[in-house]
C-alpha cells in the first residue's frame, strides 16, 4: 500500500513536469493550429542553458532559472520570426509549419550537441540540497515539492493571465478567429510572437525542472518527452490548457502505475501510445477539449 | 574499371542505403500524393523487415517469397490501420500514425519472436545492389503510370481539396485507403530488402526519427512528382559523405546543414529542390497553386 502511495506521489511529480511542457505545446496549437515540433528542442536548450549558467557562470539555480527561462522565451521569438511568420499566409500553413518546426528542431539540437557534446550532463551536486521528508512510509524530497510548486505556479499563472489580462484576452481572441481579431484592432502578429515567447519560456522551464528531477540531461533529451507531450495534449484536448495540465498528471500517473503493475519499464510507453491512439479514434477532441471538426 | 571497383568497395554500402531510402521515400510519396501526412511508413518498413527476416531465418522461406510476404503483411496492416485513421485530417492523422509507429516499435522490443531490443539477427545478405535499383525502376515506372490513371487524378484532387473532391463524386475513403495501402506495401518491401542487407535489424531503426527522415526526403526533393523524393533521399543520404569530401567532419555541423536545407526548401521552394530543374512554366503554375489565400 505504501509502495502504491509512493508511486502515486512520484507520478504526481513527473506528471507536473509533463503538464508544464504540454501547456506550452498546446498554447501554440490552440492559437495557430500548428504543431510546433521545435518545442522539445527549446525544452532541451532551456535545461542546458540553466546548467551552463550554474556551472560556468557560477550562478545559483534560483538566479539561473529566470535567466534560462527568458532565453528560452527568446528562442520562441526566433522560432516565430524564422519558421512560422513567413509561412503564415500560405494555404498549406499547418503542413509547412510542421516541416519548418522540424527544421528548427534539428538546428537547435545540433547547436546543443555542438556546445554541450553528446554525453549526459548533470547539475553540480550542490546546486540544490534537498531535505528529505518521510511520513506515512512515503519519501518526499524538498526538491520534488519545489518542482511541483514551480510547475503549478507557472500553469496557474498562465491560466489566470489568459483569463484576465488584456494581452491574455487578445491571445484568446486571435485563437478564436484571427481575421476578426485583426478587424478589431488587435496587433495579431505581435500577439502571436508573444504567444511563442510564453510557450517557449514554459517549455524551457519544464526542461530545467526535468533536468533537476532526473539529474541527467543530454542534447537529445527532448526526444523522450516529445511524443509524451503529444500524447498529453491530445489526451487533454488540443489547445486546452486545463486539459494539458490534467493530461500531464494522468500521463505521469499512468507511467508509474504501468511500471508498478507490470514490474518492468518495457511497457511504460506502450500504454501511453495505445491511449493516444484510442483517443484520436474515439474522441478526437480529447477529454476536456471542445468538440469541433478535427480539421487542421 | 579498377577505379570503378575501388569506388564500389568504398561506397557500396552507401549506394545500397541510398537505394533503400529512395524506396522508403517513394512509399511516403504515394501517401502524400493523396494529401495524407503519414508518419507510419517507417513502422510499415519495420513490419515488412521483421516479417521477411523471421520467414527466412526461422522458416527457411526463399528470399523473393519473403519479400512478397513482408510487403503484403505491411499492406494488410496499412489497410486495416487506414480504414479508421484516415477519417482524421492533417496533424491528427500524423499523430495517429505516429502513435501507431511507436506501438509497433515497442511491440518489437517486447516480443520474443522479433528478438527484443537487441534486434533480429542472422538474415543472409541476399539483397544485391542491382536488385535494389531494379525494384526502384519498377516502382518508379508504376508510380509514373499511376499518376495519370484514374486513381492518380483522384489522389491529386483529394490533395487539393478533399471536400470538393468528395462533392465531385470521388470516393475519397476508397482512394485515401488505396494510397495508404500502396504506400505501406512499398515501405514493407523496402524494409524486407533492408533486413537482408544488413544482417541485423533493430526496433530503433523504424522509430519516430526514421519516420521524420522520410518526410524530410520527400519535402526536400519535392513531393509533387515521383522523382522528387528519389532526388531528396539520394541527396540527403549522401550528404554526410559529400560534406566529408569538402572537409566538414563534425557531426553537429552536418546535422545543422540538414536542418538548414530543410528550412530553406520549405520557406523558398515549397515544391522541393526538384522544382529548380523543372520547366519554368510548370514552376510558375505550382507556385500559384501553393500560394492560395490563407484562411483558417
Amino acid at each position: 500500500m505504501n509502495l502504491f502511495l509512493q508511486q502515486l506521489v512520484n507520478g504526481l511529480f513527473i506528471g507536473s513536469v509533463y503538464g508544464l511542457f504540454a501547456v506550452g505545446y498546446t498554447l501554440v496549437f490552440g492559437v495557430l493550429d500548428i504543431l510546433n515540433l521545435a518545442h522539445p528542442a527549446v525544452f532541451t536548450l532551456g535545461g542546458l542553458t540553466a546548467l551552463w549558467l550554474v556551472e560556468t557562470a557560477g550562478l545559483t539555480i534560483f538566479q539561473a532559472f529566470p535567466i534560462a527561462v527568458l532565453i528560452a522565451g527568446l528562442l520562441g521569438l526566433l522560432l516565430d520570426r524564422v519558421a512560422f511568420a513567413p509561412l503564415r499566409h500560405r494555404a498549406d500553413t499547418y503542413f509547412s509549419g510542421l516541416i519548418s518546426s522540424i527544421a528548427m528542431a534539428i538546428m537547435f539540437e545540433s547547436v546543443a550537441l555542438g556546445v554541450f557534446g553528446a554525453h549526459t550532463v548533470r547539475f553540480p551536486a550542490n546546486t540544490v540540497t534537498p531535505t528529505i521528508w518521510r511520513f506515512a512510509g512515503i519519501t518526499v524530497t524538498s526538491l520534488q515539492v519545489e518542482i511541483v510548486l514551480v510547475a503549478f505556479l507557472l500553469m496557474v499563472g498562465l491560466t489566470q493571465f489568459l483569463k484576465h489580462s488584456r494581452t491574455g484576452k487578445a491571445i484568446r481572441a486571435v485563437a478564436e478567429n484571427e481575421r476578426m481579431a485583426r478587424l478589431l484592432g488587435i496587433h495579431v502578429d505581435r500577439i502571436i510572437a508573444f504567444t511563442f515567447f510564453i510557450s517557449s519560456a514554459l517549455g524551457g522551464a519544464a526542461g530545467i525542472l526535468f533536468g533537476l528531477y532526473f539529474d541527467a540531461m543530454s542534447p537529445d533529451m527532448g526526444r523522450s518527452i516529445e511524443l509524451k507531450g503529444l500524447a498529453v495534449i491530445v489526451l487533454g484536448g488540443m489547445g486546452s490548457i486545463p486539459g494539458a495540465i490534467a493530461g500531464g498528471l494522468a500521463f505521469g500517473l499512468s507511467e508509474v502505475l504501468t511500471v508498478a503493475i507490470t514490474g518492468t519499464s518495457n511497457l511504460r510507453d506502450a500504454v501511453a501510445f495505445a491511449v493516444l491512439f484510442a483517443i484520436l479514434l474515439l474522441r478526437p477532441s480529447g477529454i476536456l477539449g471542445r468538440s469541433r471538426m478535427r480539421e487542421a | 574499371m579498377v577505379h570503378l571497383t575501388y569506388f564500389f568497395a568504398v561506397y557500396g554500402s552507401l549506394i545500397n542505403f541510398i537505394g533503400i531510402n529512395v524506396l522508403l521515400a517513394l512509399s511516403l510519396y504515394v501517401t502524400l500524393s493523396a494529401g495524407q501526412l503519414s508518419l507510419g511508413n517507417a513502422a510499415f518498413a519495420g513490419i515488412g523487415g521483421y516479417t521477411a527476416g523471421i520467414l527466412t531465418t526461422q522458416f527457411g522461406v526463399p528470399y523473393l517469397l519473403s519479400l512478397l510476404a513482408g510487403a503484403l503483411m505491411a499492406a494488410i496492416v496499412g489497410f486495416l490501420l487506414g480504414m479508421p485513421v484516415l477519417r482524421l485530417r492533417g496533424v491528427f492523422l500524423a499523430m495517429a500514425t505516429l502513435s501507431f509507429g511507436e506501438v509497433v516499435r515497442i511491440a518489437a522490443i517486447n516480443l520474443k519472436i522479433t528478438g527484443g531490443a537487441e534486434g533480429l539477427l542472422g538474415m543472409p545478405a541476399y539483397t544485391k545492389t542491382w536488385f535494389i535499383y531494379l525494384v526502384i525502376a519498377v516502382v518508379g515506372y508504376f508510380l509514373s503510370r499511376l499518376r495519370y490513371s484514374r486513381a492518380g487524378w483522384s489522389f491529386e484532387s483529394i490533395r487539393e481539396d478533399e471536400t470538393a473532391a468528395s462533392a465531385m463524386g470521388i470516393n475519397t475513403i476508397y482512394y485515401k485507403t488505396l494510397a495508404f495501402t500502396i504506400g505501406a506495401f512499398i515501405a514493407g518491401l523496402a524494409g524486407a530488402m533492408y533486413a537482408h542487407l544488413n544482417y541485423i535489424i533493430t526496433p530503433g531503426e523504424f522509430g519516430f526519427s526514421a519516420a521524420v527522415n522520410l518526410l524530410i526526403y520527400c519535402i526536400v526533393g519535392g513531393s509533387r512528382v515521383w522523382y522528387g523524393p528519389v532526388f531528396g533521399a539520394a541527396l540527403l543520404t549522401a550528404l554526410p559523405e559529400i560534406l566529408r569530401g569538402i572537409g566538414v567532419t563534425a557531426g553537429p555541423i552536418r546535422m545543422f546543414v540538414n536542418g538548414l536545407i530543410l528550412l530553406i526548401v520549405i520557406l523558398f521552394l515549397p515544391n522541393g529542390l526538384i522544382s529548380l530543374f523543372q520547366r519554368r512554366r510548370k514552376v510558375a503554375v505550382s507556385v500559384l497553386a501553393g500560394a492560395g489565400i490563407g484562411d483558417n
